[in-house]
């Protein structure tokens, strides 16, 4: 752990460090480079902004009209049967789609059944090893203008569902 | 298909409120998601242009092309259309390795920069093969240290808190290699079907 944490600690400054050196021994106008690099920044934030407004908003109706709860009420029983999870699902359905929600849920799930359990543990891997792809979606094809996304939702969703079915299989063989 | 599932969202969720009662809580969820939005695009401008920032530096530096050069082999496979020494190739690296170590906020700059390469590569608002491929290996979250999650276990006192740390990576691997196999899928369907 203590070199793990030190590495991320340590890898941005170093990057930075080098960047600097590197930038300044071969006489690039580093501060002029930085600003005129950075502006484009400002511009990017108000061009990704109707984006990020509009899907929060379309995820934040679902959920606070009470449909996905009683969606996942519903299929429960089945995923039952085929041995998934019940208490995963909220967080293994919202995962892909709202990255502060599910973080809330795995933190919730961790607090009710303790970071150690077997449903902890699994939430914690869940959590760890997907993204939320609609909002990378947003983010990348809003703030470069891609209209047409082709099969990309099909290929982020997908490898979704693959990656919940992969982190419950990999949990219950190591920890089972 | 993002057409269907956005609106898809909005429509089911007002629907139900309609027979469960939960339109006051739709109605003022729309007007507080909004406004935490704009607050989340205004707190991404820090973030954006620091790291825009530093990247325009590296790329004058050389440092990019010496990333891109480096693990060229490795990459060209997955992006077969971006040319070598391509720029992008260095912004897919830094985007690449900054989610490897758990810095999604740097990680997301230079994706966007990366993008907006792979755009002028391709000139059009479709996207391209390399940008869903790019994608894919994104939203599958080629991870080496779930930073967060740890932290959140250390919160509530794991016994050992980074325990989650292998089966995450081995989880990781699995997602990401079948990213990569259904992105490869769909672009041979898409190339079959003639899009």
């Amino acid at each position: 752990m203590g070199i793990i944490t030190s590495v991320s600690v340590w890898l941005i400054p170093s990057f930075i460090l080098t960047v600097l050196l590197v930038a300044s021994w071969k006489k690039v106008p580093a501060y002029e480079t930085f600003v005129e690099g950075g502006k484009e920044g400002v511009k990017m934030a108000f061009s990704l902004l109707p984006f990020l407004v509009g899907m929060i908003v379309s995820i934040s109706i679902l959920r606070s009209s009470g449909a996905l709860e009683a969606f996942i009420g519903l299929i429960t029983p089945f995923l039952t049967l085929i041995g998934f999870p019940p208490d995963i699902l909220p967080l293994a359905i919202v995962r892909p789609i709202s990255g502060t929600a599910a973080l809330g849920m795995t933190t919730e799930l961790i607090n009710t059944h303790g970071p150690d359990s077997f449903i902890g543990r699994l939430a914690s891997t869940m959590q760890g090893s997907t993204d939320t792809t609609l909002y990378i979606l947003t983010v990348y094809f809003g703030a470069i203008g891609i209209r047409k996304m082709r099969y990309a939702v099909k290929v982020g969703l997908l490898a979704d569902v693959v990656g919940v079915i992969a982190s419950i299989i990999v949990v219950t063989l190591v920890f089972g | 298909m993002v057409n269907y599932i956005w609106a898809g969202m909005a429509i089911i969720g007002i629907i139900y409120a309609m027979f469960a009662g939960t339109m006051d809580k739709v109605n003022e969820a729309i007007f507080q998601s909004s406004s935490e939005a704009v607050t989340l695009s205004i707190g991404l401008i820090s973030v954006l242009v620091f790291w825009l920032g530093i990247m325009r530096v590296a790329e004058k530096a050389g440092i990019l092309q010496v990333l891109a050069k480096i693990f060229r082999p490795l990459v060209r496979r997955l992006f077969p259309e971006i040319p070598k020494d391509h720029p992008a190739m260095g912004y897919i690296l830094s985007n690449l390795t900054a989610n490897l170590f758990g810095l999604g906020n740097a990680a997301t700059p230079m994706g966007i920069k990366a993008m907006e390469q792979m755009k002028q590569l391709s000139g059009t608002d479709t996207a391209s093969r390399s940008m869903i491929t790019f994608l894919a290996l994104n939203t599958s979250s080629l991870t080496i240290i779930p930073t967060t999650v740890i932290a959140i276990r250390m919160q509530y006192n794991s016994v050992s808190p980074t325990e989650i740390v292998g089966t995450t990576i081995i989880a990781t691997l699995i997602s990401t290699a079948s990213a990569i196999l259904i992105d490869r899928f769909y672009f041979y369907r898409s190339i079959r079907r003639g899009e």
